[in-house]
């Protein structure tokens, strides 16, 4: 810096500058040391929070211990009473065939969904007893770690050319199918939209999921292209998000508690027009629908490469154990890695695996059983549809329907115990029925409670008619 | 020994360690220790030792530092390919064999991002031999592998039609040898399956409540002593399908890091929070459990309802047994409840095959809910949970299960029977007794022998499942496929079943094998562990006469 009497000579402007920075040169160093920290203070002030949080109060030990006395818990599960209606099964001895001897009492079975009788077929008996043989019962592995037998290459090779297929996966459970499948494609983000009906295991597989779900209303397609086109404008709205986030409707072939059948033409419109993949439950329509019995594809005449995934179990029609999806082998083939059910559980036994090859030998043997039991259903359809008080839910075709109250008496737990009177009625005159059963408190959507009717080939007119004729009775006896 | 300054790679080690530490001094440090000690002693009519027992030493080698760098290197090489590999794919210089969406779908948001897939491109495809290898006989002490080959480096696998004959089978947890076709033991079986057929078409509480099924119940719950259990279809769901019906929102699930899937899918759609604790450690735990009871639910400070612990009996990848006295200790401490999956541990530890209760002489009602799967020890398929008359009732009305899924098939219902009998003696022999101590001691045999050899083995002296680290990728896929060359059949994993740097191979001991067999083995792994430089422990291991139950290799442990 030069002297003031200098400066003072030139540039006014400049002059004032340097008398004003002056003082600052001249300071002495504490004072600058004592302003420099009160600015370092006033920067502090304003970036401090003017509030103080709340007082960290740290318990002490005793205090700890003191809680830890006091705290009690729920008890583990709530107490029961003895009586609980969900909690007396019925006893089932002997086999759960044809005839079928329930709490003592031999009955005809209307209740278990052996569409095809294939329970008690002699073939399927024994293919499985040769394996028995050979293979002993369990795998004690999943399939990756040598629990992949000759018998399940050879099933699944079976189940894809059964449905036309390129690639077919199975699974050790029918309800580990569908609620692996979904969480091994749809993640957080992705979007699902689901028919309200969807079974249980469809939810828990969303659950599992993590994805957004938007329920549609039931086989409501006009409701399900609202949720599309609101879809759409989203996704114009916000073009990056929409380039990855996945999309899928998930429905059911024949839905197992409404009894009838998705508009599947419809839908694969829709996949096409929004970009959506479908997914497709077929556990009660897979040995059912169709000519050939493949499913509500063929029932439609829908070419199966339309339809992402289909999957199914083989715990009804095919009366063995497990599960499978079939698809192309772009979209199969991924669950070898990351579906959960698949990967981290032992493998179906091999004798199981024998017994739905086997029932797979017999349906393409003899196509015609599809028929019979086509027959089957729209006679008991027909026969039931007299009976007083009660109506039948579900699709002529469908081989298991539902019996519902015509007027409900406003209580549910009311609504159950007349319906439980009329299965108990019929149990006592040798017609096995049984209640549709739901966790009421699990369930998204409950559907209302009602009679599983289930229709096999092996029933005969007289059976029918004596069913029909029981459930009339029964009907008559307890609502009026 | 392991006092290197290697850096950890993994906390794992660390912190097995510090559960050892911690174990040693509890005894003499905590309340609550002493305090169930007396409580033992104060139940029990002989010495309190013969009552309860301690856990056997379990050890956690730390590997050498330039295993842990070259571990590291050689994942590094490997993906440096599989870029390099994209790349030409990219540029259409190498064939793409991966399957492809449909042409009409194209436009369509794709399946899969391209990166979710980098690592089963790339790195699982050039070695997906080792896994998912099919065969075609029994999964007894020894199998028939079926030959696959493949033109295009692993994408397609085509069958030669041939096998490869009597390969011996470590993988398989197949521990009490239940795995067995032997037409005199199976009648039954057979005899079931000829009466009911194979499946039941309905679920328990519609029409699917077969007399064997409550047979069997009973039969369970007499095997383990509790008052009442209830049987499910699959290993898999008995977890992912019950615990919802145990807690839910508003409870807390403290969960080990290291435990199964199943439990982590049950836990989660329970819908009650969950907090992890470190694999074994009970400070991990203790701290845990004093943060729920003391601060309550995160924000509003309520209350849990209630706090469930789970853990596993024996851990499949690590083969540690969990610290079940003082997990019991904790619980009671901290009324917590305490869910016990013994899928790898009934019927194969303890002294008459109850599993870990047994091992250490627990009072099996102090476990509150007690699962385990049929899959293993008893060659079956399927799982139980077992616990108080209150907990089985609440289950046979809540249970995911029992309400929509389909019930046990009739023959493997009857092979449990038949099995678990077999166990109990109710057969009248004692073969399975026999098996019971067969599997003991082909485990302390199996386990030694290693050990003095120098392999770095994981696990609990008295678990038969046995990992043996390897760490490099690249001596993974070569000691699988060489084992199998040398006719023994062996379980590889890696990557990410286990943390990246900890690839191991896991032997499954049965009683079905005999010693000819793990002789068989043990050769064959001494020249491929000195042929690929696999014995990377830097333990002296001394052979002693008490070398099975001595605590020196503890204090071994507090050294490192």
């Amino acid at each position: 810096m030069g002297s003031p009497q200098v400066v003072r000579v030139g540039n006014n402007t400049s002059a004032r500058l340097i008398l004003n920075t002056w003082p600052l040169v001249c300071a002495p160093a504490y004072h600058l040391v004592l302003e420099g920290i009160l600015i370092l203070w006033i920067i502090r002030l304003l970036f401090s929070k003017t509030y103080k949080l709340q007082e960290r109060s740290d318990l002490t030990e005793k205090e700890k211990e003191d809680l830890i006395e006091e705290w009690q818990p729920e008890p583990l599960v709530p107490p029961m009473s003895k009586d609980h209606p969900s909690l007396n099964y019925d006893i089932v001895t002997g086999p759960p065939s044809h005839k079928i001897i329930v709490n003592g009492k031999e009955c005809i079975n209307f209740a278990s969904f052996n569409f095809l009788g294939f329970l008690d077929n002699e073939r399927v008996k024994q293919k499985a007893l040769t394996s028995l043989r050979r293979y002993g019962v369990g795998t004690c592995g999943p399939r990756g770690f040598y629990g992949t037998f000759d018998v399940h290459l050879e099933l699944e090779d079976r189940l894809a050319k059964f449905m036309k297929t390129e690639e077919a996966i199975i699974y050790s459970y029918g309800f580990a199918t569908i609620a692996s499948a979904i969480p091994a494609y749809s993640k957080r983000g992705d979007i699902v939209f689901v028919d309200e009906a969807a079974c249980f295991s469809i939810q828990k597989g969303l659950q599992a999921s993590r994805s957004f779900i938007k329920y549609f209303k039931h086989n409501d397609m006009e409701d399900l292209e609202r949720l599309l086109k609101e879809q759409e404008i989203e996704d114009q709205r916000n073009p990056r998000k929409a380039r990855v986030t996945r999309r899928f409707i998930i429905v059911e072939g024949l839905y197992i508690n409404t009894a009838d059948v998705c508009p599947l033409p419809d839908l694969v419109k829709l996949k096409y027009k929004y970009k959506v993949r479908i997914f497709l439950e077929e556990s009660m329509s897979f040995g059912v629908l169709g000519e050939h019995g493949r499913g509500v594809t063929e029932h439609f005449g829908v070419n199966i490469d339309d339809i992402d995934l289909i999957s199914a179990n083989m715990e009804n029609a095919v009366a063995s154990i497990g599960g499978f999806c079939c698809g192309r082998s772009f979209v199969i083939d991924h669950q070898r890695l990351s579906g959960q059910g698949y990967c981290f559980s032992a493998s179906l036994p091999p004798m199981l695996a024998a017994a739905a090859i086997e029932a797979l030998n017999i349906m393409e043997e003899d196509p015609e059983i599809f028929a019979i039991l086509r027959e089957k259903c729209k006679h008991v359809h027909k026969a039931l549809q007299e009976s007083p008080g009660v109506k039948v839910i579900g699709e002529a075709y469908a081989p298991a329907l539902h019996l519902q109250l015509e007027r409900s008496s406003g209580s549910r737990d009311t609504d159950v115990k007349m319906l439980r009177s009329i299965v108990d009625y019929c149990l006592e005159r040798q017609i096995a029925l049984t209640l549709a059963r739901y966790l009421d408190k699990e369930e998204r959507f409950l559907p209302p409670p009602s009679i599983r009717v289930v229709v096999t080939i092996e029933q005969t007119e007289e059976d029918i008619e004596k069913a029909a004729s029981c459930i009339r009775e029964a009907a008559l006896a307890i609502l009026k | 020994m392991a006092r290197t300054t290697a850096p950890v790679p993994n906390g794992n080690l660390k912190i097995q360690l510090n559960g050892n530490n911690f174990k040693n001094e509890n005894c003499k440090k905590n309340g609550y220790h002493n305090k169930a000690q007396k409580n033992s002693t104060a139940h029990s009519a002989g010495p309190p030792s013969s009552r309860q027992r301690f856990q056997r030493p379990e050890s956690f080698e730390n590997p050498p530092m330039y295993v842990a760098v070259m571990t590291y290197l050689g994942f590094g090489i490997v993906t440096l390919f599989g870029y390099f590999r994209d790349f030409l794919r990219a540029v259409g210089l190498e064939k793409c064999h991966i399957a492809r969406e449909r042409e009409e779908q194209k436009d369509f948001v794709p399946l899969y991002q391209d990166f979710e897939n980098f690592y089963t491109r790339n790195l699982y495809m050039r070695v997906r031999d080792n896994w998912n290898r099919p065969i075609c006989s029994l999964p007894g002490p020894v199998f028939d592998v079926m030959e696959r080959v493949s033109p295009d480096y692993n994408w397609t696998f085509s069958l030669t039609g041939k096998t490869i004959d009597n390969v011996i089978n470590m993988g398989s947890y197949n521990y009490l040898g239940f795995a067995e076709n032997d037409g005199d033991f199976l009648k039954t079986v057979a005899d079931r399956t000829q009466q009911y057929g194979l499946g039941v078409c309905s679920t328990r509480q519609e029409m699917g409540n077969l007399a064997i099924h409550e047979e069997l119940e009973q039969l369970v719950a007499t095997f383990l002593g509790v008052e009442s259990s209830m049987i499910f279809g699959m290993g898999f769901a008995t977890n992912s399908m019950n615990i919802p019906a145990l807690v839910g929102k508003g409870c807390l699930i403290l969960s080990d890091e290291l435990n199964h899937t199943s439990l982590i899918l049950g836990a989660r759609l329970s819908g009650a929070t969950i907090w992890v604790f470190k694999h074994n450690n009970m400070q991990s735990l203790e701290r845990l459990l004093r943060e729920a009871v003391c601060s309550g639910q995160p924000r509003t400070h309520r209350p849990w309802r209630k706090v469930l612990i789970m853990v596993e009996g024996i851990y499949s990848m690590e083969g540690s047994v969990v610290r079940l006295p003082d997990i019991v200790a904790l619980k009671k401490k901290y009324k917590a409840y305490l869910y016990l999956d013994e899928a790898h541990s009934i019927g194969a530890v303890g002294p008459t095959g109850r599993g870990v209760t047994e091992l250490f002489g627990l009072d099996p009602s102090d476990i509150d809910v007690m699962m385990g799967t049929f899959t293993k020890s008893f060659g079956a398929a399927g799982g139980y949970i077992a616990g108080k008359k209150e907990l089985v009732d609440s289950l046979r009305s809540h249970s995911h299960s029992a309400v929509y899924a389909s019930a046990m098939s009739p023959p493997v219902t009857e092979q449990i029977l038949r099995a678990m009998k077999c166990i109990m003696g109710l057969d009248g022999t004692t073969v399975g007794q026999a098996r019971v101590h067969q599997l003991a001691e082909n485990t302390r045999y199996f386990r030694s022998r290693l050990q003095e050899m120098g392999f770095i083995i994981y696990g609990n002296d008295d678990s038969p499942v046995v990992p043996i680290l390897l760490y490099m990728p690249g001596k993974v896929v070569a000691f699988s496929r060489a084992m199998l060359k040398r006719k023994i059949g062996v379980v590889v994993v890696g990557f990410p079943a286990t943390p990246i740097t900890e690839a191991r191979a896991r032997f499954c001991l049965s009683a079905a094998h005999t010693k000819a067999m793990l002789d068989q083995v043990l050769f064959d792994l001494n020249e491929l562990g000195d042929d690929l430089c696999l014995k990377f422990s830097r333990r002296k291991y001394s052979p002693r006469p008490q070398q099975h139950n001595n605590n020196d290799d503890t204090d071994f442990e507090l050294d490192s």
